[in-house]
């Protein structure tokens, strides 16, 4: 490749760059528990019909109410699948109130929906840590679904109001 | 324009000569998106409008418009010519008999549909067949499956071969005499396949099966002579064909709509209406319902005019060289897997590049301005036939050239880039 071929695409791939972080390729690449859950207790299936994106999310909640696991299997682009990675790393720990404190605060930053500030104050406490990688989906309005997809399971999961969610 | 092309073919030089002034006929190609020259390659979902069509439908809107076939007054009578003038239009673009056969419908679906319901229900019985193949769009599977569902007939599903053809002697093998339709693309929009109609259509009639043509994918690149190929019905889409949305064709002969009642009750479709029984319309109003999508139908017959002006023939010439090149420049990229390597094919290519999922890709290329279709196309088979959730795909048209290709390859370069 040429010298100015380079300079081009560096200066032009910014925006590009902070959607495609490196963290996130790299759970796109290699997702962190990725696999069927025999011993889930919660469990629901994420679809966005646009692009075939299909996320299934499994969870395990102790007697205390706290996730001991969590796991997912699928397929879908590196953005749906990183986020389903990272939330998998996020919630495992968590007690469910918790986990879907978290839902909120995702749903909140990355697609501006306030209605579902059920908890605003304690939202605004919440620190996403390395989940703020994915908020450059925030300048690709196309692509929030996908970022967003793994956690409506999430919430649809321990909610247990469905078994499918879809992002239409 | 019209002079430049209406002279001898021989005398006139190739589209590809003056692609610069057939784009330019293009306003949506003039933007930039995302700050770099728009690079329209989604012409299979939804094509661009020449300014003849947008003008020919706001001069209508300003000066022309009333309800057709009714009015006595003058603007109901120059709707009226419009509307019809631009059926006019279409029997001589795929060379129907006559206007009679031309009925206007909101797409290619709705032409779909109307055939399954009118023509296919009253018909069917249950153990009787319709034959489809794997590579067809989910409108020319979901009208025959919803018409199976109520007469309890069977859908048959003709399979594909790995490069995405139709072999004709695998579908011959399924047209046995439980078959009372065989629908079929004639081109496929997510593989490009150009399907072998004359020998599929012969055969069919040689067992007296009728034959529906899903047209939508062909109109724009190649030229079509319904009489030549002897098809039954032939259904596509004004979008499609540079023309506005709501509004397509069913071509039917004669004798076929003829036989058929009418699928849908209302105004235009009637001569008489008594409470004890009413007499409808001769053909094609039979079918027309309802006050009809008037401004998109002069819309389409002004679309159908600058087709017509430019020579399909001349168009699909244009379109080979650029597939050609397309798939040069595709293949020379490192990670590159075509989906659809059919022999005989129109303008359009999906694949796929590395392990990148398409929706990564259309986004990349998005930010540098190119469009191109991601996902499965609505033909969600073919996608579980090549064991993948969805595919890149570039759909060229008339107004495509070599740059266009080039701006693709350097974007999917800088999507290697990313991922890398």
């Amino acid at each position: 490749m040429s010298i100015g071929m380079s300079i081009r695409t560096s200066h032009e791939t910014d925006e590009l760059r902070d959607l495609y972080r490196e963290l996130i390729l790299d759970h796109a690449k290699k997702p962190r528990h990725f696999g069927k859950l025999d011993a889930a207790t919660h469990m629901a299936e994420g679809i966005n019909p646009l692009c075939g994106d299909k996320l299934r999310m499994y969870f395990s909640v102790d007697a205390d109410d706290r996730i001991s696991d969590a796991r997912f299997e699928g397929s879908g682009c590196a953005i749906s699948v990183a986020s389903a990675s990272l939330l998998t790393e996020t919630v495992i720990g968590l007690d469910t109130a918790r986990a879907l404190q978290f839902f909120s605060a995702m749903v909140r930053r990355l697609a501006g929906r306030p209605d579902l500030d059920s908890d605003a104050d304690v939202i605004e406490d919440i620190d996403l840590g390395k989940l703020r990688a994915l908020e450059g989906v925030k300048e690709f309005p196309s692509r929030v679904k996908c970022a967003t997809l793994a956690w409506h399971a999430l919430n649809s999961a321990l909610r247990r109001d469905a078994q499918q969610v879809s992002t239409e | 324009m019209t002079s430049a092309v209406s002279g001898n073919l021989n005398t006139v030089p190739p589209v590809a000569e003056r692609i610069d002034s057939v784009r330019s006929d293009f306003p949506a190609l003039a933007q930039e998106i995302n700050g770099k020259p728009v690079v329209y390659l989604d012409s299979a979902a939804s094509s661009q409008q020449p300014a003849s069509v947008i003008d020919t439908v706001a001069e209508y809107q300003r000066h022309d418009h009333a309800n057709v076939h009714r009015g006595v007054h003058t603007l109901s009578h120059r709707a009226t010519e419009a509307y019809e003038g631009a059926r006019d239009s279409l029997v001589r673009f795929i060379n129907a008999a006559s206007r009679s056969e031309i009925v206007f419908t909101s797409g290619t679906t709705g032409a779909i549909n109307l055939v399954a319901q009118s023509w296919c229900r009253p018909r069917l019985r249950e153990g009787d067949r319709i034959l489809i193949t794997h590579l067809e769009h989910h409108s020319n599977i979901v009208p025959w499956q919803i018409v199976c569902e109520q007469t309890g007939a069977e859908l048959v599903v003709c399979p594909i071969n790995l490069r995405g053809e139709v072999e004709p002697e695998t579908l011959l093998g399924l047209m046995d005499s439980r078959v009372r339709m065989v629908a079929v693309a004639h081109v496929s929009n997510a593989l490009g396949t150009i399907l072998p109609l004359e020998k599929i259509i012969a055969e069919a009639h040689a067992r007296n099966i009728p034959v529906l043509v899903d047209g939508a994918q062909a109109v724009p690149h190649m030229q079509v002579d319904v009489q030549s190929l002897d098809c039954d019905f032939f259904a596509f889409s004004g979008h499609k064909m540079f023309g506005p949305t709501g509004i397509g064709v069913l071509y039917g002969k004669e004798s076929r709509l003829d036989a058929m009642p009418p699928w849908q009750g209302g105004g235009d479709m009637i001569l008489e209406v008594r409470f004890d029984g009413t007499t409808y319309n001769e053909l094609p109003y039979k079918f027309e319902a309802g006050t009809p999508n008037i401004s998109g139908a002069v819309g389409l017959g002004a679309a159908t005019e600058y087709l017509l002006a430019l020579g399909m023939d001349r168009v699909a010439r244009h379109e080979a060289e650029l597939l050609k090149y397309l798939v040069e420049k595709l293949v020379a990229i490192d990670g590159i897997r075509l989906i659809g390597t059919a022999e005989h094919k129109a303008s359009v290519q999906s694949f796929m590049l590395d392990e990148i999922h398409p929706h990564d890709l259309g986004t990349i290329l998005d930010h540098q301005g190119v469009a191109i279709r991601t996902g499965h196309h609505c033909a969600m088979p073919v996608m579980d036939f090549f064991e993948i959730a969805g595919t890149a795909r570039a759909s060229l048209a008339l107004y495509n050239n070599r740059q266009d290709i080039d701006r693709l390859a350097d974007a999917l370069i800088m999507a290697k880039e990313v991922f890398a």
